[in-house]
């Protein structure tokens, strides 16, 4: 009894530590995706002051997701490696860039504007890659014995592109949300502006990625619609109308704060979205969370280390992100 | 294209490459991460501008390597799953715990802190920055502690079982952490990193005293860096002994492929200095010998008898040259750090060691010394260890992804081109930050439009930080 209680222990640990990712670093890849809109490098200086403290910290939240899902399912992180090999391999490779352009463009006047590109490409890249890699679990992979079984371009679909820009969308929203809450002036006038931009964009690709999701597999269809699983269900689109309200009067009002956290409800009700889907499956229609799950003692065995560490990681996290609270002023940068 | 090669190989190409890429940072980084807290601790002690100008000028440093080694290990951790699958469902739930705990007590210390510790100074106040360097030191050094341990467990697996699935299971955590291999690895490791860093610390040092001996900065870096040279030399190569005699007695074939030793040796077995080793024909060709005396190394006495490779079925044979090789150049790497740390203690005792030149040269060759050697030595442990992933319980062969060549080959090609570019271009940075000469007044790395080159003049950069504090 206490391994089926463990797994989905696990499964609402790996889905935090990939929720937090998704969330801190979206912004960070946001403000990436961004760049190119915002061609002054005074600009540029002030987006990349907002985050070069706290950029590596946010994608350590990526590593705690891909080992934790080696170690609690280890089954899972075989099968779904392999087969998203293309896009894993293109967002390690856009981390690459856009990780190092953090620190390179401030050691080179002369190719600054290449590290720019670098930190644009890898941005966008690594976040295309990530929402294709959701879109290609979500639609389901071929599995043999405990093996994925399928190409090594199993995962291109309309669908999985359509999650891809779905989630450039959604990561631009945040950063531009971002920008109004940590910039000042005429960069923040034109992050409101970018944040109606990307909203109403956004808008459009929950919409439609929430269309398509139910024709991917009837189980899908039967989750949302049946009865009576409606009545709960129904709560995340009514949710999701709230929110999208409050913050389209948050912008509308100016507020410096409310847009970025109206848009972190926003990727949680989407997020929460997709665990109705997939629950209890980690491999859509193919493994469940107790058939991937680790032993009970590995599992029991990070437990303590998770119960311990994640409360204290998540308080000095906050000790940092407070250090550099309020706006980041051009020309002051962190000396 | 490709479809001739075989998937496995490429796949282990792709390890080699991206970790040999990698390992060079957090043997840089770790050793750094200690020396800042070493110079920012002296420089609360004391008060001396001189250990902040040093402070900052390495922090700068220190950032442009760390970001390195953070993109380039985020790739590690991912390529567990993407080209060793089999090996990851496995081995997964007696290693991934290991890396699990190394996120969780290392990496988000390392990251949590590492803001601070950069951009912070004039925000939290000396004491509080302090502690930020700290705890960033010390996640380097308890990454090393996890990933030591969970190399270590695939060398001299120890503690676990094996379920109906095929997959390792713990059965004493205390024994998988604490493996036999693990405690000599780890303290050699953490000493070449420290070695590796004084190196290229001492390097710098040597290199700015060469043009001008009276800068104060460079002094100090230089005399601490052969301090360090002069002291952990011998140790390291003691704790390397022993290391060895540990692996003697947990992966002896390991150590007859070091050694060359492919045949027994029933009444004392001869050290091989230099030699061809020929694989397909057992025997080392051109060998220049020392008889009895690889037999007083390893066993303590002349005519201990020694096992070798015939006493192993051939597909259990690691690849012996490249095994052989790497660890002379490794051995090597650890002799001239030696002769460097005597040479400027006898420097010092004579009261030159910021006049002689020699010295200055010898230790400006040496920078990349310890790169060289953790290299060697790395790939002396790993390959030594083939053709298991698990030694003696897992093949490599078996631990591979289900994947067609072609992707393996593609990617391996996209990783050598990004690392090219990406790598050639932090090392150039780096180079030119270590370019310049530490000067009062040194600025941390601040975000902004470098304003050295606007031409402060160190008088100048002094009432900076004169009105500033």
């Amino acid at each position: 009894m206490i391994a089926i209680d463990l797994a989905i222990v696990w499964a609402f640990i790996i889905a935090f530590a990939v929720f937090v990712y998704v969330v801190m670093d979206g912004f960070d890849l946001g403000l990436g995706i961004l760049f190119p809109l915002f061609p002054e490098k005074h600009d540029r200086d002030v987006i990349m002051n907002t985050v070069a403290p706290v950029w590596d910290g946010n994608e350590t939240w990526l590593v705690l997701g891909g080992g934790g899902l080696m170690a609690a399912f280890p089954l899972a992180y075989a099968v779904l490696m392999p087969a998203l090999y293309t896009p894993m391999i293109v967002m390690l490779l856009g981390l690459v860039f856009r990780g190092v352009a953090f620190e390179f463009r401030w050691r080179t006047t002369k190719e600054r504007n290449k590290w720019d590109v670098a930190f644009f490409g890898g941005s966008i890249l690594a976040t295309l890659a990530q929402g294709i890699a959701l879109g290609a679990i979500l639609q389901g992979v071929h599995v043999e014995g405990r093996q994925y079984a399928g190409g090594w371009w199993d995962w291109l679909t309309p669908f999985s592109i359509l999650t891809g820009v779905a989630l450039v969308i959604g990561y631009a929203l945040l950063g531009a949300t971002w920008l109004v809450m940590k910039t000042e002036g005429e960069l923040r006038d034109r992050a409101y502006h970018l944040s109606w931009v990307f909203l109403l964009a956004m808008l459009g690709a929950i919409a439609a990625v929430s269309l398509a999701t139910p024709f991917l597999h009837v189980q899908y269809t039967e989750r949302w619609f049946a009865w009576p699983n409606v009545l709960l269900t129904a709560q995340v689109p009514i949710a999701v109308a709230v929110i999208t309200a409050l913050l389209l009067r948050s912008l509308a009002k100016k507020y410096d704060y409310q847009p970025f956290f109206l848009t972190l409800a926003l990727f949680a009700l989407s997020y929460a979205g997709l665990g109705i889907s997939m629950f209890p499956y980690i491999v859509p229609q193919s493994i469940t969370i107790w058939q991937a799950a680790a032993p009970t003692n590995s599992q029991i065995f990070m437990l303590f280390g998770v119960a311990g560490l994640i409360p204290l990681i998540l308080g000095y996290t906050a000790w940092a992100y407070w250090v550099f609270r309020g706006k980041v002023k051009p020309g002051s940068g962190y000396h | 294209m490709f479809e001739g090669w075989d998937a496995v190989v490429l796949a282990r190409a792709q390890f080699a490459f991206t970790m040999s890429f990698h390992i060079i940072f957090p043997a840089f980084s770790i050793g750094l991460a200690s020396y800042l807290a070493v110079l920012e601790a002296l420089w609360l002690a004391t008060g001396r501008e001189v250990y902040i100008n040093l402070f900052q000028y390495w922090l700068k440093i220190f950032a442009v390597a760390f970001a390195m080694g953070v993109v380039s290990g985020i790739v590690m951790s991912y390529q567990f799953g993407t080209n060793w699958s089999t090996f990851s469902d496995k081995v997964g739930p007696v290693i991934g715990p290991l890396m699990a705990y190394e996120v969780l007590t290392a990496f988000f210390l390392e990251a949590g802190f590492l803001g601070v510790m950069l951009f912070g100074l004039k925000r939290v106040g000396p004491r509080l920055h302090f502690l930020a360097t700290l705890m960033v030191a010390i996640g380097t050094l308890i990454s090393a502690f996890w990933i030591l341990s969970a190399n270590s467990w695939m060398q001299t697996p120890t503690g676990h079982t094996v379920n109906a699935d095929g997959q390792f299971i713990a059965a004493d955590w205390l024994k998988v952490i604490f493996n036999p291999s693990f405690p000599y690895r780890l303290v050699h490791m953490v000493l070449a990193a420290y070695l590796t860093t004084a190196l290229v610390v001492g390097a710098v040092g040597a290199w700015h005293l060469l043009r001008d001996r009276h800068l104060a900065g460079p002094r100090v870096m230089f005399s601490m860096a052969m301090w360090m040279a002069t002291l952990v030399a011998p140790i390291q190569i003691f704790a390397g002994d022993q290391h060895g005699l540990n692996t003697l007695e947990h992966q002896p074939v390991k150590i007859m492929a070091m050694e060359g030793h492919f045949e027994s040796h029933k009444h004392g077995a001869p050290l091989i200095l230099f030699g061809l080793p020929n694989q397909a024909a057992g025997r080392v060709d051109y060998a220049i010998e020392v008889p009895k005396l690889g037999s007083v190394i390893l066993k303590h006495s002349p005519d201990a008898p020694m096992a070798g490779l015939d006493t192993v079925p051939r597909e259990n044979w690691p690849p012996v040259a490249i095994t052989f090789w790497s660890f002379r150049i490794m051995v090597g790497m650890g002799l001239l750090m030696l002769a460097l740390g005597m040479f400027s203690l006898l420097m010092r005792l004579r009261g030159t060691l910021y006049d002689s030149r020699l010295l200055h040269m010898f230790a400006v060759a040496m920078a990349p010394a310890g790169f060289i050697a953790v290299l060697a030595g790395w790939i002396t442990t790993e390959v030594g260890r083939q053709p298991f992933t698990v030694y003696g319980l897992l093949r490599t062969v078996d631990s591979a992804s289900p994947l067609a060549a072609p992707a393996v080959a593609s990617s391996l090609i996209a990783f050598i081109i990004v690392y090219f570019v990406v790598f050639t271009a932090g090392m150039i940075y780096l180079l030119r930050l270590m370019a310049a000469p530490p000067h009062p007044g040194e600025e941390g790395p601040s975000h902004e439009a470098p304003i050295r080159t606007a031409g402060i003049t160190p008088a100048a950069g002094a009432a900076v930080e004169g009105a500033a504090q």
